[in-house]
Formats: C-alpha cells, structure tokens, sequence
C-alpha cells in the first residue's frame, strides 16, 4: 500500500467532511458520488479510523445521496486496505441495509453480497454471519427484509454449526408475520437452496417452499412458484413428484389470477427443470388450463409460451400431444376476444410449423395464419408477418400470398402511423421472400407512396426500406423500377417531396453504383441547387457531400464544384454553411 | 403562452400515441371478479315463501334458507344469462336487507355462521387485473364492478346485520375473525368506489366492536401501506383506509404507544413520497394533524420526515406539502416551532424563490396567516436572516409580478418586526453574495485538487492499488 497515505495539511477530513455534510443535495450527492477521492485523499488509515465512522453515523440523510452512498461502499475494499480489513466497511452498509427505501436497502444488500466474497472464512464468521444474525432478528422489518438476500452468499464458507443458526433464521423468516418479510425470503428461497446440502433442501427447503406456496397473501405465494423451479432443477427425478409437483400443480390453479399468471411465465424453466415423464403427465394437462384461462392476462402469458413449451416436447410423443392437445386450445385462442392474447399467440405460432412439418403445417396451421392475417388488431397482424420466415422454411411463403397481400395493404395504410413504420421495416425481408416479379407487380407501389407520406418518421423509412431493396435486387432494378420515379418528385410542389427526392438519392447512391449516380441523379440534384426554398438547397449541399465519393472525379471537378462554390456565396446562413462544409469534406477548395 | 390556442389543430390526428383523452372515450367499462367466467351451468334456486308470510317460529328457519341461497353467486358479465333467477335473489337480498332492520330475535346462534358465510362467498373474490397498465385514477375512469345489483345489497345487509341491536359481537368474533378482515382489507383494492365506501363503513363497524381485531387490523393497514410505498405504488383503497385511520387516531390514550408513534412516521410520512399523493392528500394530512393534535412533541420528527421527503420536481405535490405544513403551523406549539424553525424556513425560503409562481405563491400565503405572523414576529432574528437572501433577489429578479408584489409586502412586515437587523441584513447583502462566491471557488478548487492526486495514483499505481 506504498503511496496510499494521504496529506494531512492539504487535505484535512474536516474539509472534506464538510463537503459530505454541504447543505445543497447536489453537492452532497457529488461528493458522495466521489468518496473514492475523498479516500484516497485521506489514506487508507484514516479512511479507516476517520472517515467510516463519520459515514456510519450521520447516515440520516436523503435517499438517493444513500443510495450513492450504498454503491460506492460495495467497491471501497482496497481504500480501506485490502480484504483483511474490508470488515470495517459492514458498519455503515449494516445502517443501510436497514433504511425504508427499497432501492437503497437492495443496493447496501448488493455491496454486502460483493463484499462477503472479499472476507476470510474466518472473517466470515467473526464479522459477517453476526451481521446477517442481527438483520434477521432486527425490530423492523426492513432489516428482516435485507438478511434475506445475505444468507445464500455466507453459507458454503463457513462451520457447519454456523451452517445450522443460518438454516434456523432462514426458517424464521419465512414464517415472519409481515409479508414483505416474507416476500423477500420466497424470492430468496430458490437462490438459498441452490447453496444448500440435498439432505437439507429436502428435510428444510421443501416445507418452507409449501408453506410459502400456500401463504395467505397472493403476493407471496406467486414468488414461492419461481423458487419451485429452481427446487425442482436440484432434486433428483424420483423425489420431484413427491416432493414438489403436489404443490406446483396447486400453484397452477391457484384461486388467484397473479399466481396462475407467474406459472405461466415460467412454463419453460419448469418444464425443463422437471423433466420430460412429468411434462406429459402434468405439464401438459395443466397447460391446456392455462391456455384456457378465465384471465387474459394469463392467457397471453401461457399463448406466450406455446412455441417454446411445443419444442421442448419429449420427441417420442411431441406431435401426438401437439395436435391432440395443444393445437385444439391453440386455435380457440386464435379467436380470443383479448387482443393481447392474440398477439401474444400470432408472436410465436408461425414456430409451430417448423415442428410439424409440411403437411401439418399446410392442413392445420394455414388457416389460423390466414385468420390471424385478417384480424382486426393491427398488431396481430403485425406479429405474423413479422415470423414469416419461419413458414418460409417450412412450407414457401407462396402459400400464404394471396392473403398476404390485402393483410399488407391494409397495414400499408393504417391510420395509425406506428403501424405504417412497423410493416415498413418488414419490406425488405417480405421482398425477399416473395421476389422480385411479385413485389414489382404489388408492393413496388406501396413502397412508393410511403415516400410522399404526411409522417416525416414514414418518409425517413420508406427511404431507408429503399436502399435495402437496391441491396437485394441490384442497381439495375434500381434504374429501371426505382430511380424514375424518385427523380421524378424533385419537379413535385410539395418541397418536402423534392427533400425526400435528396434523402433518396443519399440513401441509393452507394447502393445503385457509380454510373447510375453519376448520369442520373447528379443532374438533378444540381439542378435543385437553385430551388427556391433554402431548405431543399442546403440538402443539396449535402447530399452532394453525401455522394461525392460515389462520383466519377471528373464531375466532381467541373459539375459539382462550382454548384457547391455558388451555394457557399447563398445569402441563407444555413445554405452557405453546409456548401462550405461540403466543400473542405470533399477537398473542393 | 395563448399562441397554443390559435394554431391550428394538427394535420396527422391519428398517431400511435394513445392520448389519455382518446382512450377515455371507450371508457366506462365494467369488470368482474375472475372467478365467475368459467361457469357454464344455469343455476336453479327454488323461489321461498316471503318471510313476513310465515309465522314468527318459522322466521328464523327461513332466514336461513334464504342466507344459504345467496350463496350462489351469478355471472354479471353475461347480461343475459339467469334473468330470472337474478331477479329472485336481488328481490331475496331485499327482503333480507328489511328483515334484519326491522326484525327482532331473528338472530339466533345459529345465523351468524350463515351470515358470515353468505357474505364471504358474495364479497370475497380475486380481482381481477386492471384493464389499463397505467391505470391513472385522476384521468380515467373506474372500471364498475358488473354484479354491484347483487353487491351492494349484501354489504348493505352486512351492514344492518352489524348494527343490529341484537347484534352480540361475543358469538360474531368466532366468525368475523382475523382470516375475514384480512381478505375485506385486500378489497380495499376494488377500483369501483362505490364499493371501496361500503368496505369503509363495514370495517369501521367491526373496527368498533371487535377490539380483539384492533390491533390486528391496524397492523395490516400499515403492511398495506408499507407494500404501497415500497413496493407497488398501486393500491385504490388509501383514501378510505386513511379516512378510519383519521377517527381511530382521534381515539387513542394518551400516552401515546410507541406503536402508534411509529406508525405515524414509519408508514404515515413516507407516503408522502408516492407519486398518486393528490389521490389521498387531504386524507393524510388529516391525520398527522390528528397525531400532533394529540402529542405535540410529534411535531419536530414529523417536520423534519416531510422535509426529507420534500418533492424535489414535481411542483404540484410542492403545493400539496405548503398546504399540509400550513395546518400543522396552526396547531403547532411555540416552543416546537422553535426547534424546527431553521431547517423549516431554510426550505420554504427555497420555495418562495421558486420559478412555479403557483410554489411561491403558497408559501408567500403564510405570511397573511395570523398566528404564523406571530410567531415569525417571535423568532424574527433566526428567521430573517434565513429567508433575507431569496426575498431580495426575488423582489429584482421573479418573473411574475404577483410573486413580485407578495414579496414587498413580506419584505416590509419584517422590516416592520425588526428594523434593525433589515438594515443591517440590507447592507451585508452583496459582500455576503461575494463571500458565498468565493467559497464555491474553494470548493472548486479542492476538488480539482482531489481528482488531480487521484489521476497521479492511478498513474503510479497502473490503475489498480496492489492488494
């Protein structure tokens, strides 16, 4: 630690605690934000002896200036001098650990599980596992709510008697009368019992996972199913159905709405953490209920899971269980009356044909595609266009296309303009798809009119949507099909649409080669050089920066340049600055 | 700012966003528990004899058959399902509702299971999720509960049954027990208000004559509280359980218990901090009054949580803490305001300067309140000093000449209470200003120097300290 020490007359603690103690929140929360320099500046003694004690006892203050205070404290081992004596950091995170403010608490609880790794086993035991015990037996119940966390990362390092008190407070805490106490030990439950002996998950992990499971208040209960998983994935095969499964399937039909939803969001943890025998037995049957739930919520949440929970079938019976059990709930929810169910569905249904093939695909799947193509959520919609490549593989999108494309169409022209954004961004891939003859007979249009949409947000994405067409049909495409009509709209009235004529050409110069930029676009971007509004003129200036590259060095000599010395001469502010910036850019000058 | 109003209404109506106002329009919608939607059979109840038709000893057997068949619960959301047998239980719930207001010795031992039963199977239910995420209770609508035909009678009923004069709570405690007030407490939650005020009186009635359930109930109003602040910030009921907390606190002995103290600034201040404070605000306030109504010496650490707490952006919920501060002022003790008056006046010294004229303006309204004239009259030569600085720089430089002229107007009381320190204040002025100035520069200085020897470390040390 040669070097650490710091400089008593230049900087006296009372200066800098001064500093720490500034009546002006800002300052206070920079200079706790800084603490490391305060340390530094002090010298790891006097860190030591000075400074925490000061932190420790003035720890009244506002919450977010704690919270830096929290964070800073979880990297502040070497400051102090190194692990032998990160101990003298637990006083004041002990204080934190124990404020009301969630964040605050979560955060002292986060440097502390840091620190814990920094502490010999025998510091372990002499400084740490005291702290945890007065946490977990404190008055209130923040810090109750805070030894939670702390027990998992002291177990595997110490005594087995040390082992045992940690076990016999975990216990307590999961039989606290408050439910917030009991929260955070049902979250923590899963993450203790990765840490612990199997004798021990099963004799004192698998009791509290019960009872926690069939707390009174749904808050706790619902945390309980998560910590069921992870049970689960640490038992052997042969204890999960005595041992965890009664209470899973509980969970699953749970009286409250919030539970039912929690096991249907971790529907694929579970089924992986328990295996394929149990999946068909009880996984399956109790699915189906989730799908079919009184709820949307947990409708949407199970319709989610669909794709997922079908993939990780047992592969012997996989299609069997698919189409007898889940395809039938599958397509009622295709008709749900919740739109977020259904999208929720059209999200991850297209994945489905990949696992049953071809002619599944074609005789049971098609149809509910070409439904959900026609609902009448712009989202769900949305969602299955977005998946086409999945049924691309399977069955070739040309199945789907006559559908497909009154589905684009309308989206094409939503009312709503986020709507119109999103099926944009899914051009090039349909493009792609469908080919070239398909797309120039129907959606070239489309594609087209976006340009000379009222959205600037549209406009931007039809031009860029453009460049990734050039991409994947090539520049001579681009001549043909393309490029007339965007030269076209530099004579439109609209300037916005003579703008969006140079943000297309910035966008396809690269794209379309140096020919077709040079000999067709350059003329008409110097031609706007002398439109009338300056906005188009300046967007001249840049786009011919933009381009400049892509020309033959010629033009840029003897056309571009005196275009550029003109506009740079403009009495627009706006027009000669962005004409001066083109011209050093491209070394005009 | 009226130029908003001339420009013309936008082209591009429909965008994604969905404005509050928009969404509002396919409002007024109802809900029901989650529990109902899956019953597909009809339910068949055989209709009874009115009861006033019966003689008085086959009363009470009939009260009962009657409690049993309420039991069964209907499906509100299917409007056309059961009509008839609706009809018979709504009329039933009537009939029932009038007999235990008029009736005498109709509550035999018997009935209280039954009555406790009928309406724990029609309230008791899981409620379903909210419609909207950002369910905004100051915008939009409530979501109605679809079987309040039903509903209301059977708290309407509970209610007669609880302040019935036969009412003997000795037998009801076996039934209304702790597992019962803990599920009415979770309904507290119903977004349909006019549910949430029959959970009010109901638990007010129980509250009164179960005072085994006292300190029980009390305990799980502050878990709801702590859970709201803490956890969810979501929960529809506050303003109604703060309302009985307001005439619980009026009941407590003196001394008060450290229970009790706790709870007020342990769950009580720390609700200031959420953010749907406008929803419940008069509610609370009423309360800390309350407590410092009864302990005076509450006054200083309940004044100190609320400045902890005090809102740092959000200007209305400023204007809410000005309002609540002013009725603790007007109850509070002389010899309390002195202990609290510096880091007081250091934040309404802030407030006044502030750019929200509606901020300023409130805390400028304490000065036409009579009895905190007096008492910053008392303790002129603390408070003068503190607020001297904002109130001159303001009077030269706010925006809003109504601010402008409220200051002169504070700034000629105090010189009118204490000329002699104005003058003096008045002078010092500008070298305080510079002194204040030069002090920053240190300050700067310091830290420049600070990080200037951190960067010399890490360059010695190559970034890390050997261990």
């Amino acid at each position: 630690m040669a070097g650490a020490e710091g400089d008593d007359s230049l900087y006296p603690i009372a200066v800098l605690i001064d500093e720490l103690r500034n009546e002006d929140v800002q300052l206070r929360l920079n200079s706790i934000k800084k603490l490391s320099t305060i340390a530094l500046a002090l010298g790891v003694e006097r860190t030591r002896t000075e400074l925490l004690p000061f932190l420790t006892d003035t720890i009244y203050d506002e919450d977010e200036v704690l919270l830096a205070l929290a964070e800073q404290l979880g990297s502040f081992t070497v400051l102090v001098g190194g692990p032998e004596f990160v101990h003298c950091l637990l006083p004041p995170l002990e204080s934190l650990a124990t404020v009301e403010e969630t964040v605050v608490r979560d955060k002292a609880v986060d440097s502390l599980r840091k620190i814990s790794q920094e502490h010999s086993p025998v510091d372990l035991e002499v400084h740490f596992v005291p702290l945890v015990k007065r946490l977990a037996s404190g008055d209130w119940f923040t810090s109750r709510t805070s030894a939670c966390g702390l027990f998992s990362v002291c177990y595997p390092r110490v005594s087995s008697t040390v082992k045992a008190e940690i076990r016999q407070h975990f216990r307590t805490l999961c039989s606290d009368d408050t439910p917030m106490v009991r929260r955070a030990a049902a979250s923590k439950l899963g993450e203790f019992a990765k840490v612990l002996e199997l004798d021990y998950v099963k004799s004192d992990i698998i009791p509290l996972f019960t009872a926690l499971a069939s707390d009174e208040q749904d808050s706790v209960r619902l945390l309980a199913v998560e910590a069921g998983v992870s049970i689960a994935t640490l038992l052997p095969q042969e204890d999960l159905e005595a041992l965890v499964m009664p209470t899973l399937r509980q969970a699953a039909e749970d009286k409250s709405w919030r539970v039912r939803y929690m096991v249907a969001d971790k529907f694929s943890e579970l089924q992986k953490a328990v295996g394929p025998e149990i999946t068909k037995n009880d996984l399956v049957p109790a699915f189906q209920n989730l799908l079919k739930d009184c709820e949307a919520e947990v409708r949407a949440a199970a319709a989610n899971k669909v794709k997922v929970f079908c993939e990780n079938l047992p592969e012997d019976s996989r299609e069997t269980i698919i189409m007898t059990h889940i395809l039938p709930c599958v397509k009622e929810l295709v008709s749900d009356t919740n739109q977020h169910v259904k999208s929720a569905l059209a999200s991850v249904i297209m994945g489905l044909s990949t696992i049953l093939g071809k002619d599944n695909t074609v005789e049971h799947l098609l149809p509910l595609f070409l439904a959900q193509l026609k609902d009448e959520c712009p989202e769900v919609r949305l969602n299955i266009i977005s998946n086409l490549d999945c049924v691309n593989e399977v069955i070739g999108i040309r199945q789907l296309s006559q559908s497909l494309l009154p589905a684009i169409v309308e989206l094409a022209e939503d009312a709503k303009w986020r709507v119109r954004l999103a099926i944009i961004e899914y051009m090039p891939l349909l493009a792609g798809q469908l080919g070239v003859e398909f797309f120039d007979e129907k959606l070239n249009s489309l594609c087209m009119a976006w340009l000379i949409d009222h959205v600037y947000a549209i406009r931007e994405a039809a031009t860029c949507n453009l460049m990734k067409l050039v991409e994947k049909f090539g520049a001579e495409w681009a001549q043909n099909t393309i490029v007339p009509k965007v030269l076209g709209m530099a004579n439109d009235s609209n300037y916005l649409h003579r703008m969006t004529t140079l943000f297309c050409i910035n966008a396809l110069s690269e794209a379309c080669g140096q020919e077709i930029t040079t000999k067709h676009m350059l003329p008409v971007v110097l031609k706007m050089s002398t439109d009338q509004v300056a906005n188009v003129r300046f967007n001249v200036a840049k786009s011919l920066q933009k381009i400049g590259p892509v020309l033959e060095s010629s033009a840029l000599q003897a056309e571009v340049k005196p275009v550029l010395e003109k506009l740079s001469t403009d009495q627009d502010m706006d027009v000669k600055y962005f004409a001066l910036e083109a011209i050093s850019v491209l070394a005009l000058a | 700012m009226s130029s908003a109003a001339t420009t013309p209404p936008s082209v591009d109506k429909v965008d994604g966003f969905s404005r509050k106002s928009v969404r509002k329009a396919k409002q007024k919608r109802s809900q029901s528990s989650s529990q109902f939607r899956s019953q597909g059979k009809p339910i068949e109840l055989t209709p009874l004899p009115l009861l006033k038709d019966v003689s008085a000893q086959e009363q009470p057997e009939l009260f009962l058959k009657k409690l049993q068949q309420c039991c069964a619960v209907f499906d509100f959301m299917d409007t056309l399902s059961d009509l008839k047998m609706k009809e018979y239980k709504r009329s039933t719930l009537n009939e029932l509702v009038d007999y235990v207001t008029v009736s005498r010795g109709y509550l035999t031992e018997q009935a209280y299971p039954e009555v406790v039963k009928m309406v724990s199977y029609n309230i008791f239910r899981t409620l379903p999720p909210s419609d909207s995420n950002e369910f905004d209770p100051e915008e939009d609508e409530p979501t109605l509960e679809a079987s309040w035909p039903h509903l209301q009678l059977v708290y309407e009923f509970f209610i007669r049954f609880l302040e019935s004069q036969e009412f003997q709570p000795s037998i009801a405690k076996k039934y209304i027990d702790q597992k019962f007030v803990l599920q009415l407490l979770e309904l507290f939650d119903s977004e349909d208000p006019r549910e949430r005020d029959y959970l009010k009186t109901v638990l007010h009635r129980i509250y009164g004559k179960f005072l085994g359930l006292r300190a029980f109930i009390r305990k799980q109003i502050n878990n709801i509280f702590l859970r709201f602040v803490y956890e969810t910030e979501h929960f529809n009921g506050v303003a109604e359980l703060l309302e009985i907390l307001g005439s619980i606190i009026n009941g407590f002995a003196l001394p008060l218990k450290a229970e009790h103290k706790q709870f007020l600034v342990k769950v009580l201040i720390p609700l200031h901090t959420v953010r749907s404070l406008s929803l419940f605000h008069a509610q609370l306030a009423y309360c800390i009054v309350q407590f410092l109504e009864k302990d005076p010496a509450l006054t200083e650490p309940v004044i100190r949580g609320l400045l902890k707490f005090w809102p740092k952006t959000c200007s209305q919920k400023e204007v809410m803490f000005l309002g609540e501060l002013e009725e603790i002022l007007d109850v509070i003790e002389p010899t309390q305001f002195v202990k609290i008056q510096e880091p007081l006046f250091k934040q309404i010294s802030r407030c006044v300067s502030s750019p929200h004229f509606q901020v300023a303006e409130r805390a400028l309204y304490y000065w036409n309140n009579e009895y905190i004239m007096s008492l910053i009259e008392e303790n002129s030569n603390v408070i003068l000093p503190i607020m001297f600085a904002s109130l001159y720089r303001i009077s030269k430089e706010h925006w809003n000449p109504a601010i402008v002229a409220l200051v002169y107007n504070v700034l000629k009381a105090f010189m009118e209470m204490n000329s002699t320190l104005f003058d003096e204040l008045t002078s010092t002025y500008k070298s305080d200003r510079q002194r204040e100035k030069k002090k920053e520069k240190e300050r700067e200085e310091l830290w420049k120097r600070l990080e200037d020897l951190e960067l010399k470390r890490s360059l010695q040390t190559d970034g890390i300290i050997p261990t």
